[in-house]
């Protein structure tokens, strides 16, 4: 055990990582599963999603309405979500009733039924998450964008999938895909907060460790081949907004480039989780007067993946000069070296933005688990020391080699205005 | 283990000193992490905007941190940003907010730029102009999300010629009717430490906090800050009345059923949320997410809501549906609130929301911006420092004969707004 964290792996192949922190009483435990839209094929878009969702059905020990109940009652709170490249779920509860959720994870890992009637209503509940999701131009676009980018590569698709496929799937092609990534060797479990971690572990031990180890199933990888000359793209919809996303090709997360990439973000359009009015393009697009908004953001995934700069278009002013200003800025930052002041600058916030996600049990629980899925836990611990290390000559070079217009997809949402 | 009842806000924890200027601080400290937040609410909000330029309070808002006497826009920000602070304001009918926060070392920095944004703002007239255009784009966007006009038609049919039904962001041209004159003017009628509040919580000491405050913000003084007008009072409906309010091209429709609900301070507070635990939200959003999501498959998210603050508050029920299942789902929402007045709720329903709220109190005040939030609750409503230490017994008081005369007293099926934006 060090700094307060112990990583086990069962017989059974489930990893565990447990980290104890006794500042409130609550425990939050998180398990995470190797799969993700990127193990979908053609057909079966969604169905990662899917599966997560019918893990809320039940089980016959736990009852579908019996189940969110025995949460709720003990004031606990729970959910889950689907990524490119995992699935979670979590239960935060008061520190006296973690049992239950341990229980239920370990139930519905094997013993989810995925009854007929229960798939039937919950394929019109995801359209209906899908429409919602599809009134939002940022959404279509997004969409459009990703497909663009990724011809080979299962990272071609929303993790929600697409119609065609929400429509047609059938509760064998759910309950073979559940079966096939949910065993223990497939998994982690994450808990953090405060228990005893040798009593806790006797404990999962007795709840998981009985369950048997599956084929460790086969992730699909096909390799994206690189980009032949700019993709652009539009769609069209309503209302009176116009919105560009610009998309690069960015390496794996677990990639040495990644942290040199990590302060290129920040100083182009701001660290994560804080405002961005100092960044180069806030300056440059929106001060200016070109966009009223400006954001970019990469994944932490396991392959590459791209980063997307999002904007929304100053009502007086067309995406093609935005565009423009913007390679203006991408050619500075590769053409002059950053001043040391921002490359410090970007540490700092870096270092405040890690101190406000450990203030709460939930967020170090996710971090546990979540850099398990695309590297491991030193990902997250030595995360502000290689920041730390990335220099001015890195920024510059990883600025040139990702930030190429020929690499790159630009899209455009072009509002329709009220014509049909 | 960490003792429960010991972990939650009290008066052994919470310092509260009054200013001579009237600002009101509270602090509590966590050690626990480097960080510290800073939040709190003063008493410029919309309802003193004028109905021709509805918007002007949150216009004022925005433009707090575009310049100050000290510092420019991008000098207010590249303080914050480049050791990893923020701060933003937010504004509100009866008051406006701010939240911020930053690494404990820089706190002082925090509170000098609050100070100046909320005491010597110099709104220059480019940064006016540059936030019109954005205020306009927001208003844009609001037209083409169902979700927000759903809850606009709301509010203008329930609270019909009452401030409330006035969306806070104003509309396109109440905006363009508002100029830089307008926003100082507002700012020297409005701003002021009367009836300010501000909540720290984070990695420092209570009496160094109030120090800091005192420092930053101890010698504002405003003279004649104006009282806020009386709220006109409620004109109740009669019966049912529905609206479609229509956005074309869009693949779902929201809808919003409900009708008013009690003050925060009234009696009525806590037997009303229990009952709207049970009605939308426990579990898997309650009856409502039962009925509408799990058993009929209409809605991702369908659950309902009590807003209760100083004034008459609402109470609720949203959700996302198909166009073509706007009708059948409704209906079902409605069938739900005639459930709720005709039956009540059961001994193991009410007893389930009592274990949900008792329980789910430490998850609540797990973070700093959590504490922060509820030591402004307590300030806000004057429920007492000891709230959260009664809070178990202010639940579990509650009968179910207290829930059912309360839905009674608020919800007539007959007498409801159902607003839908959508195809």
């Amino acid at each position: 055990m060090t700094n307060n964290l112990t990583q086990i792996t069962l017989s059974n192949g489930l990893k565990v990582l447990l980290k104890e922190i006794h500042t409130a009483p609550i425990i939050s435990s998180w398990m995470w599963y190797r799969v993700g839209s990127r193990d979908e094929v053609q057909g079966r878009t969604g169905i990662s999603h899917w599966v997560e969702h019918m893990q809320f059905k039940g089980t016959q020990q736990f009852p579908a309405n019996v189940l969110d109940k025995a949460i709720s009652r003990d004031g606990g709170s729970w959910n889950a979500a689907t990524s490119l490249d995992s699935t979670r779920y979590y239960e935060t509860m008061p520190a006296n009733k973690i049992d239950l959720a341990f229980r239920l994870e370990a139930d519905r890992m094997v013993n989810s039924q995925f009854n007929l009637d229960e798939v039937a209503s919950e394929r019109t509940v995801i359209i209906s998450e899908r429409e919602g999701a599809e009134n939002e131009p940022l959404f279509l676009l997004g969409e459009a964008v990703q497909q663009a980018a990724f011809r080979v590569h299962p990272y071609h698709h929303e993790v929600i999938g697409d119609l065609a496929d929400l429509r047609t799937m059938t509760r064998d092609d759910l309950y073979h895909h559940y079966r096939r990534f949910y065993v223990p060797n497939n998994a982690v479990m994450t808990v953090a907060g405060d228990f005893d971690t040798q009593s806790t572990l006797v404990r999962i031990r007795e709840l998981f460790e009985s369950i048997p180890a599956g084929d460790q199933p086969a992730r699909l990888a096909r390799e994206e081949p690189p980009q032949k000359g700019e993709i652009r793209l539009s769609i069209e919809g309503p209302g009176k907004t116009t919105y560009v996303q610009v998309a690069y090709h960015f390496p794996a997360a677990s990639h040495p480039d990644f942290f040199p990439l990590t302060v290129v973000d920040s100083l182009l359009a701001g660290a994560s989780g804080l405002s961005n009015k100092t960044s180069r393009l806030y300056r440059a697009l929106v001060d200016k007067e070109y966009a009223v908004h400006v954001s970019g953001g990469a994944e932490f995934t396991i392959d590459p993946f791209i980063y997307t700069i999002s904007l929304i278009i100053h009502p007086r002013r067309k995406p093609e000069e935005v565009i423009t200003v913007l390679d203006t800025e991408i050619e500075r930052i590769q053409n002059e070296l950053v001043l040391k002041k921002e490359i410090t600058d970007a540490i700092k916030q870096a270092r405040a933005v890690f101190a406000y996600r450990t203030e709460n049990i939930t967020n170090q629980a996710f971090w546990l688990g979540y850099a398990e899925m695309f590297a491991d836990y030193s990902w997250f611990e030595t995360y502000l020391d290689k920041l730390s290390a990335v220099t001015a000559k890195d920024v510059q070079r990883v600025a040139n080699e990702y930030f190429k217009p020929q690499s790159r997809v630009v899209g455009t949402y072009v509002p329709l205005d009220g014509k049909p | 283990m960490v003792d429960k009842q010991n972990s939650l806000p009290g008066p052994e924890d919470i310092y509260r000193e009054v200013l001579p200027n009237g600002i009101t601080v509270l602090a509590r400290s966590n050690f626990n992490s480097p960080s510290v937040v800073v939040a709190g609410f003063f008493e410029a909000g919309a309802l003193f905007d004028p109905d021709e330029k509805l918007g002007l309070a949150e216009y004022t808002t925005a433009a707090l941190m575009r310049g100050t006497k000290n510092r420019t826009f991008d000098e207010i920000y590249n303080a914050l940003e480049s050791v990893g602070a923020s701060l933003g304001f937010d504004p509100g009918i009866h008051k406006s907010g701010y939240h911020g926060r930053s690494l404990a070392e820089d706190l002082p920095l925090l509170l000098d730029v609050l100070s100046e944004a909320l005491t010597m703002p110099t709104f220059p007239k480019a940064e006016v102009e540059k936030l019109r255009v954005q205020l306009l784009t927001g208003l844009a966007m609001r037209a083409e999300d169902t979700g927000d006009m759903a809850s606009m038609v709301f509010d203008q049919i329930l609270f019909k010629d009452h401030p409330y039904g006035r969306p806070e962001e104003g509309y396109p041209q109440t905006i363009q009717n508002i100029n830089r004159y307008d926003l100082v003017k507002f700012h020297r009628e409005h701003y002021g430490p009367r009836g300010m509040a501000m909540a720290i919580v984070g990695a420092v000491k209570p009496e160094d906090a109030v120090k800091q405050v005192k420092r930053a913000l101890g010698s504002w003084q405003v003279k004649g800050q104006k009282e806020a007008p009386e709220l006109p009072s409620l004109k109740m409906l009669k019966k049912t009345v529905s609206k479609h309010h229509r956005i074309a091209g869009k693949s779902q429709s929201d809808l919003v059923i409900g009708t008013n609900g009690p003050r925060r301070r009234d009696p009525e507070f806590m037997s009303a949320s229990i009952g709207n635990n049970i009605l939308g939200q426990f579990g898997m959003m309650g009856r409502i997410g039962d009925v509408v999501r799990e058993k009929s498959g209409l809605a991702y998210y369908a659950y309902s809501s009590l807003n209760a603050g100083l004034g008459p508050g609402s109470w609720e029920v949203t959700a996302g549906v198909s166009p073509q299942h706007v009708k059948k789902a409704s209906g079902l929402i409605v069938d739900e609130l005639k459930r709720l007045v005709q039956e009540g709720v059961t001994a193991d329903e009410l007893a389930d929301t009592k274990a949900n709220f008792i329980g789910r109190l430490p998850l609540s005040l797990e973070s700093n911006g959590g504490v922060a939030n509820a030591l402004l609750n307590i300030e806000r409503h004057n429920l007492g420092l000891d709230y959260y230490h009664r809070y178990a017994d202010l639940v579990n008081e509650v009968t179910a004969e207290d829930v059912l005369n309360t839905a009674r007293k608020f919800i007539n099926p007959d007498r409801l707004v159902i607003a839908v934006a959508g195809p």
